[in-house]
């Protein structure tokens, strides 16, 4: 690293200066806006003449792709490749016919397996989560569904792993192949989902080998990145060790690298399951059975009780899943004194094994322990259902409602898309720049400037003002609601606790189902979409708020304290600047869960990207679903690119590392 | 040896003409499935028939508009619910590039239109006709259409040119675009206990008709070309200005490769047909008595075994 000395003084003269710039073209775009009418019309809008086929031609390149090159060729004898592993997981789990024919396992089986499996991650508390989540599916009725689900969940989540692993260790070794793949995967992160369906389908035909295809693409970043992280961080001193006891390469990789970065690995390998689960649930757009295709089925018969059933499911396994997950990363690798019996070493793999067949047995005899019919699942969902209609049909809540409904929509939301749409394009392009600027700085603003004149090239400029619109209007509320109630909780452990939980489960619950209580509240229009948004984009501000107030270090508040510093002063002139970076990173997020909820905001009805982009998954142009695909990704990515170099900067100037 | 040789000669000679003849391939005969409950019990009623028939049936969830698509690739084998008015253009754009056909229309015919709830029959007295609905057009005002009417039709892609119906026909309503099937069920439940006039795009045969009874708004009759020559239709100078056919067909459609594939089974298809009650029945067996598609399917089978025995042969 080279040592660049910046003295205070510098600071805030580059300081000056920045806001200056930045001051000076918000004032060249306050000029362009203001003089519109007189505007030539290419600084309008890009004219229809400027707009490329874009679509046409990477139709074509798609295509050429697909059929000349013979990727079709490739790519189906992956699917056929896959077709094998999960064809066996099928079989397994919800006794699908194929190879090797056997008879699905017993729900009691597995619940009583994953139990014990559950108590050595993490003790009873663990096993209770652990085996009451299956408990639950069966005796709900779900069984099947969710194995469906878990069938490729199983398989899709290792393959995304592995790759994911060697992916990130190439990076590590070959600079290189860092550098290509960074944007691939940034870009990759921020694609809307509908994006990966697409190609999936064309490419993997319909049905379970697609939805596996899109889930491990969908699922591969966070782990490549962690990995690379994870490696680049080992301490000399183990590289020494390493090499002084004459390892080889292959050996240094496997058995001094890898394990010393265990624990960033394990938490990419906790996100890809997670993300996983995410995308599995939404794959039931492209013909995978299992939880999700129920949810969009029974959405489409307005059931919201066992909608909202399938939901509670997906949460459940989520939260189990990740608490496990990251069970494991806490558990470190246990040593026995040599000499200690095989059994004693494999005492759980035993006892998983031993309760698995006792069921596997019990199942034989008892019918209930194998699967539950119909008429014996405790499902209540026509209560839930009458409940759920009935809390929404209150008359004070539709008061309340109508009132938001006819506030929000006639005062601010369409005024506000009015207006940005009115902007002339140069100009927003304009002021987004001088934003960057601001905030970040003049690499920043030039990426940002390019991102948005691509976006403003590709014709679909209004579409995506509309979204973005939605964006900015969801996260900004999400603001007013997310930071003060994560204030509010950071005070105390008890609270903190309670709302993290909270946003788990806000966040697994799938969207879908919060689609039909906010038209029901709100009608199809903006104020919905905006609803639905902001339950999501909440989650990241609180968590984040919370986060950032409770890991101010003691030292800086007790000087505070000492200096007679009341609450509230603490509060803002302490706590807040000192978590301001983490709560960045908690608002980058909240736009990117926003950005990811604004497309499938698109089934209560909008007019936005995320329309056009339902309507292409329904046809077979890949095109024109990828040039709207890179538009969202685009645009979220100028955001992330501005918000997390401020986050860089601000660390840096707080001395945070 | 040589005897073994003879012996095994002589399987493959009485195999063979076997194979020739006309025999169902033991392959997984693919049935796509969406997401409303009709098609899915109806595609486990067909794949049952042919279960009976010897052959092996998997099911696929599909989206309807691609599935089209998957059917021309042969990744799926057939589809039973091609809808006129829904799926007739992708079904068209396919049938040109080749791979599937026309297996034969169901006896069942199908209406999508635009509809409302019994309920605003009390508010605006006049309706069916149009013209009523049109007088009335400000019962159906919300915040953001201001004093005209708001129409929800069904998504954009359903292109159900909503739009243009309303500037032909002159309408004092505001076309909004439910995002859904889901977001139109969502507003009629919501306008439910306050019984809110509501008008929305509907189709038939749906379970909604079981759960919020209703009718049909009756437009100026459907006149053939009124998509494409604006002369026809009451306004001679634009397109759209009649209602949608009310007897749109329900078809069946086969890949190509079915017939040769499983002969037995594309026969069994040719002569499958149902009627609207039936598949109302087949709607309700799920959307109200909560039973699984693949119960309601064997319910229907066991209570309809004359209908589709006369099929199978």
């Amino acid at each position: 690293m080279s040592v660049v000395s910046i003295t205070p003084k510098d600071c805030l003269v580059t300081q000056f200066l920045q806001t200056r710039i930045a001051l000076c073209i918000l004032l060249v775009a306050f000029l362009l806006a203001v003089a519109k009418p007189v505007l030539p019309e290419i600084l309008v809008r890009v004219p229809d003449w400027a707009i490329l086929p874009y679509d046409v031609w990477l139709d074509g390149l798609f295509n050429f792709v697909k059929e000349d090159l013979g990727l079709l060729y490739v790519t189906r004898g992956i699917a056929a490749g896959l077709e094998w592993p999960l064809d066996i997981t099928a079989n397994l789990l919800y006794g699908k016919r194929r190879w090797p024919n056997f008879d699905p396992m017993p729900w009691a089986a597995v619940a009583a397996g994953s139990a014990v499996v559950g108590y050595y991650l993490g003790g009873w508390k663990m096993a209770v989560l652990a085996g009451g989540t299956f408990i639950w599916t069966a005796l709900i009725g779900q069984w099947k569904l969710a194995m469906q689900t878990m069938s490729v969940l199983v398989i899709a989540a290792p393959v995304a792993a592995i790759l994911g692993l060697l992916m990130g260790i190439t990076a590590w070794k070959y600079s290189w192949f860092e550098k290509a793949i960074n944007p691939i995967l940034s870009v990759l992160q921020t694609l809307p989902f509908f994006t990966y369906l697409l190609p999936a389908v064309i490419f993997f035909k319909v049905g379970p080998t697609a939805g596996a295809v899109a889930t491990i693409v969908y699922a591969i970043p966070p782990i490549v990145l962690m990995t690379a992280l994870g490696l680049k961080k080992v301490s000399p001193e183990i590289v020494e060790a390493g090499k002084m006891s004459g390892c080889t390469r292959w050996q240094m990789l496997t058995r001094v690298y890898v394990p010393a970065a265990r624990t960033e690995i394990l938490v990419g390998v906790n996100q890809v399951i997670m993300l996983c689960l995410a995308m599995v649930v939404l794959t039931a757009f492209i013909g995978m059975p299992g939880l999700g295709a129920k949810l969009l089925a029974m959405m489409g018969s307005f059931k919201i009780g066992r909608s909202f059933e399938i939901g509670v499911t997906i949460v459940l396994l989520a939260i189990m899943l990740d608490r496990m997950s990251k069970a494991w990363v806490l558990k470190q690798p246990q040593h026995f004194e040599r000499g200690t019996p095989w059994w004693q070493r494999h005492i759980f793999l035993l006892g998983t094994i031993a309760a698995f067949v006792l069921f596997l047995l019990a199942a034989q005899f008892v019918q209930v322990f194998d699967h539950i019919t119909r008429l014996q699942s405790l499902s209540r969902s026509k209560a839930i259902d009458g409940a759920i209609k009935g809390f929404l049909n209150i008359d004070a809540i539709r008061a309340v409602t109508e009132w938001l409904r006819w506030f929000l929509n006639v005062k601010v939301l369409i005024p506000f898309r009015n207006a940005l749409l009115w902007l002339p394009t140069s100009a927003f392009i304009l002021i987004i720049v001088a934003f960057a600027y601001w905030l970040a700085g003049r690499r920043e603003a030039i990426i940002v400037g390019v991102f948005f004149s691509i976006v403003a090239a590709t014709g679909w400029w209004d579409r995506s003002v509309i979204t973005l619109y939605t964006v900015i209007s969801a996260v900004i509320l999400a603001m007013m609601i997310g930071i003060p109630s994560g204030i509010l909780a950071s005070r105390s452990e008890k609270w903190s606790k309670r709302i993290l939980l909270g946003c788990d489960t806000a966040q697994t619950f799938p969207s879908f189902v919060y689609l039909i209580p906010a038209i029901m509240l709100f009608g199809v229009n903006d104020v919905a979409v905006v609803f639905s948004i902001l339950i999501f984009a909440t989650v990241p501000l609180m968590r984040y708020t919370v986060e950032g107030l409770r890991t101010v270090s003691v030292e800086m508040t007790e000087v505070a304290d000492m200096s007679g510093a009341s609450r509230w002063q603490k509060l803002r002139t302490v706590q807040l600047p000192l978590a301001l970076p983490t709560m960045a990173v908690g608002f980058n997020q909240a736009i990117m869960f926003a950005f990811f909820m604004v497309i499938i905001a698109a089934f209560i009805g909008t007019q936005d990207l995320g329309q056009e982009l339902q309507r292409t998954l329904a046809g077979t142009n890949l095109g024109k679903n990828f040039v709207l695909g890179i538009n969202v990704s685009l645009m979220a990515l100028a955001f992330n690119t501005i918000i997390m170099r401020w986050v860089r900067n601000r660390n840096a100037a707080l001395g945070l590392g | 040896m040589k005897i073994l040789k003879y012996f095994a000669a002589s399987i493959v000679l009485a195999a063979m003409p076997f194979a020739a003849s006309a025999k169902d391939s033991s392959d997984p005969i693919i049935i796509p499935i969406h997401n409303w409950s009709s098609q899915i019990v109806m595609s486990h009623v067909v794949g049952q028939i042919f279960k009976d028939n010897g052959n092996n049936v998997e099911f696929v969830t599909t989206d309807s508009q691609a599935v089209y698509e998957s059917l021309r690739l042969g990744d799926v084998a057939l589809e039973l619910e091609v809808w006129e008015g829904a799926f007739g253009a992708s079904f068209r754009t396919a049938l040109e590039k080749g791979g599937l056909h026309d297996a034969g229309d169901h006896d069942a015919v199908t209406r999508e239109d635009w509809w409302y709830p019994m309920w605003t029959k009390e508010a605006c007295p006049g309706l069916p006709s149009w013209k009523a609905l049109n007088d009335c057009a400000a019962l159906f005002a919300t915040a953001e259409t201001g004093s005209k009417g708001r129409y929800l039709d069904g998504p954009v892609d359903w292109l159900k040119h909503g739009k243009e119906r309303v500037e032909a026909l002159g309408m004092d309503f505001v076309v909004v675009n439910a995002g859904s099937a889901a977001a139109l069920w969502a507003e009629i439940g919501a306008s439910e206990k306050k019984k809110r006039p509501v008008v929305v795009f509907n189709w038939t045969p749906n379970f909604a008709e079981a759960v919020w009874p209703g009718e049909f708004v009756e437009f100026p009759a459907w006149v053939e070309g009124c998509d494409k020559d604006p002369a026809v239709g009451p306004n001679p100078d634009a397109l759209y200005d009649c209602g949608n056919p009310a007897k749109g067909y329900l078809k069946k459609a086969a890949w190509d490769g079915m017939e040769k594939k499983w002969p037995g089974a594309y026969k069994i298809l040719t002569k499958i047909s149902f009627t609207n009650p039936q598949i109302a029945d087949m709607a309700k067996f799920v959307d109200i008595d909560e039973m699984e598609p693949e119960e309601a399917a064997t319910k229907w089978l066991s209570a309809n075994e004359s209908v589709w025995k006369a099929w199978m042969n």
